[in-house]
């Protein structure tokens, strides 16, 4: 829920012309500020030398952040989806096994978490490819697929790029958190839809795909949305694999030019440039939602209500 | 032909401390509409979900038209595709349309085509009442013609039994009629039902049987005439003078 002006919401009652004192109260005064920050430093990357030297360095950072960040996310979604199902299993082996990965996983900070699968969990892949390719290799009856067979056996720790461990330590990490999402939504949906469902003779997952699920979606899809902007701030972590995003970038501008306050103005100004975008999409969604709108709908609406404000340059409260 | 499509042996089932039912016996023959009444808390919804398997029994056997729901991996599907429900709550699709609803279970387990089901759907809707609701969702519809779309839907299977829990029980006064009304056609084609409810004017009107449980027993049954006028057991006629004012 998006939190309003207090102060709307005690001028807004009284009919008639709104006074020029209660118009200026209401105005989002934060947001015009930030953009008029925002245009400073648009003025400042056109004509100082070294903003915009800063700018050329760490802009093309920018898709590798957004480019983890969203590839990041849609495994997290599909991880969390399984484990979150996996939650509320009555089977005790998918519970046990999804509980442990949630607790364990969200008890560790996500910097160690990137860094634990990195260098612990996928080395231990590429150990597990290796010993699979080696078993194919031996075994007389799998010559069919002796070249796949060699290609794992000779698998090398350094052809993973560190971009592709990178996102699998993020995907990994949002996985847990996705899946309490997951958990949460499905059983925000009361018992008697399922109960309805299987007297009608629909088996447990036709139940979940065609009744619960759609409904859960519609709980799910703000948690998702903010989770998916603080995937993008947490992106940032991943520079400690030397992975070139905007933090990286920043830091490397910072070493070579030594001009601190172009390279983090910057990089700042990039980081939020996509998280209010992403944070005022979110609100846009959840309003939408909450009239009932159809849910394709509604996404397709955020992006021409985006589109619309982002051309006026207004700012939507 | 007079046969038992429900058989309920020495039915016992408790919730954690509560004794929820006690040796319960009771039969349902084809065709029998069995009404079950009682004070809140008696074990009657409690009873009826057993027999679909929503909830499991501690002691005793159930079988359903030769189907046994109490074994320990009982057939389930072929049971629930037998057995209807229509729920207290009501309990539609909130993200599906009336059609759609009624048109859902029967695609995925029937393996209707769309064009069947949807006919079959269309068909049910005029029976029950709401042929123009067809594409109108749950939410703009009232109580009464959501219980409504509720008996359709489970109709849309051709179940061999009705189970009613309470079906009127979450409706205002005014709407009871109009889902009575249904029940009562269901009823003169010879469904078999078996209806849990506090609306005594159906009971005399439509069923055969009735049932009376209290503190999980079953305290009297009998042929509805006979039970209805003259009750046997003092707990029944405590109740009867309880709830008719």
């Amino acid at each position: 829920m998006s939190v309003s002006n207090p102060i709307n919401s005690k001028k807004r009652k009284e009919p008639g012309i709104m006074p020029i004192s209660t118009r200026l109260k209401i105005l989002p005064w934060w947001a015009l500020f930030l953009l008029f920050l925002g245009v400073l430093l648009i003025y400042a990357i056109i004509n100082r030398e070294n903003y915009r030297d800063a700018f050329d360095f760490i802009a093309p950072g920018l898709q590798v952040t957004l480019t983890a960040s969203v590839i990041a996310f849609t495994i997290a979604l599909v991880v969390g989806l399984i484990m979150g199902m996996g939650r509320i299993s009555s089977n005790p082996i998918t519970y046990n096994i999804a509980t442990f990965y949630v607790e364990v996983v969200r008890g560790i900070p996500m910097i160690v978490i990137i860094i634990y699968v990195a260098f612990v969990l996928v080395p231990l892949v590429v150990q597990g490819a290796n010993s699979l390719g080696n078993l194919i290799l031996e075994t007389s009856w799998l010559a069919f697929i002796e070249g796949l067979g060699s290609k794992l056996s000779t698998m090398d720790i350094t052809q993973i790029d560190p971009l592709v461990r990178a996102i699998s330590g993020l995907a990994f990490g949002y996985g847990a958190y996705e899946a309490e999402v997951f958990r949460a939504g499905i059983q925000s949906i009361e018992r008697g839809q399922m109960e309805a469902a299987r007297s009608l003779g629909m088996s447990y997952f036709q139940a979940m795909r065609h009744v619960i699920l759609p409904q859960a979606i519609r709980v799910i899809l703000p948690p998702l949305g903010n989770d998916l902007i603080a995937m993008l701030k947490d992106s940032s972590l991943i520079s400690v694999l030397a992975v070139r995003d905007l933090t990286q970038l920043g830091k490397l501008n910072r070493s070579r030019t030594f001009r601190t306050f172009e390279t983090w103005n910057t990089v700042t100004y990039l980081y939020l440039s996509m998280t209010l975008l992403g944070s005022m999409g979110v609100k846009i969604l959840e309003r939408r939602l909450q009239s009932g709108e159809a849910i394709t709908t509604s996404i397709n609406n955020v992006f021409r209500q985006l589109r619309q404000s982002l051309s006026r340059k207004q700012v939507i409260d | 032909m007079s046969e038992k499509i429900i058989e309920v042996r020495n039915v016992s089932k408790s919730f954690k401390h509560v004794q929820a039912l006690s040796n319960i016996d009771l039969d349902v023959n084809r065709g029998e509409v069995v009404f079950i009444f009682g004070p809140s808390g008696g074990g009657k919804s409690t009873l009826l979900r057993c027999i679909n398997r929503l909830e499991t029994v501690d002691e005793g056997e159930i079988v359903v038209d030769g189907i046994r729901v109490t074994d320990a991996k009982p057939d389930l599907d072929s049971l629930r595709a037998e057995v209807g429900m229509v729920f207290q709550l009501f309990n539609l699709f909130p993200h599906l349309t009336v059609v759609n609803n009624i048109t859902l279970a029967q695609e995925l387990i029937r393996k209707r085509d769309r064009q069947e089901a949807y006919e079959i759907a269309t068909n049910l809707l005029k029976r029950v009442g709401l042929p123009e609701k067809a594409d109108a969702f749950p939410d703009q519809l009232s109580g009464g013609q959501k219980q409504r779309v509720a008996i359709a839907r489970a109709l849309a299977m051709n179940p061999k039994i009705m189970l009613f829990d309470e079906p009127t029980s979450a409706l205002d006064a005014e709407m009871i009629r109009e889902v009575l009304d249904v029940m009562m056609l269901l009823a003169q084609e010879g469904m078999t039902m078996v209806v849990v409810s506090h609306e005594m004017g159906f009971a005399k009107a439509a069923s055969d049987r009735m049932v009376f449980l209290a503190d999980g027993k079953l305290v009297e049954e009998g042929p509805t005439d006979q039970l209805y006028a003259h009750p046997k057991e003092a707990r029944t006629k405590a109740f009867f003078d309880q709830i008719l004012y």
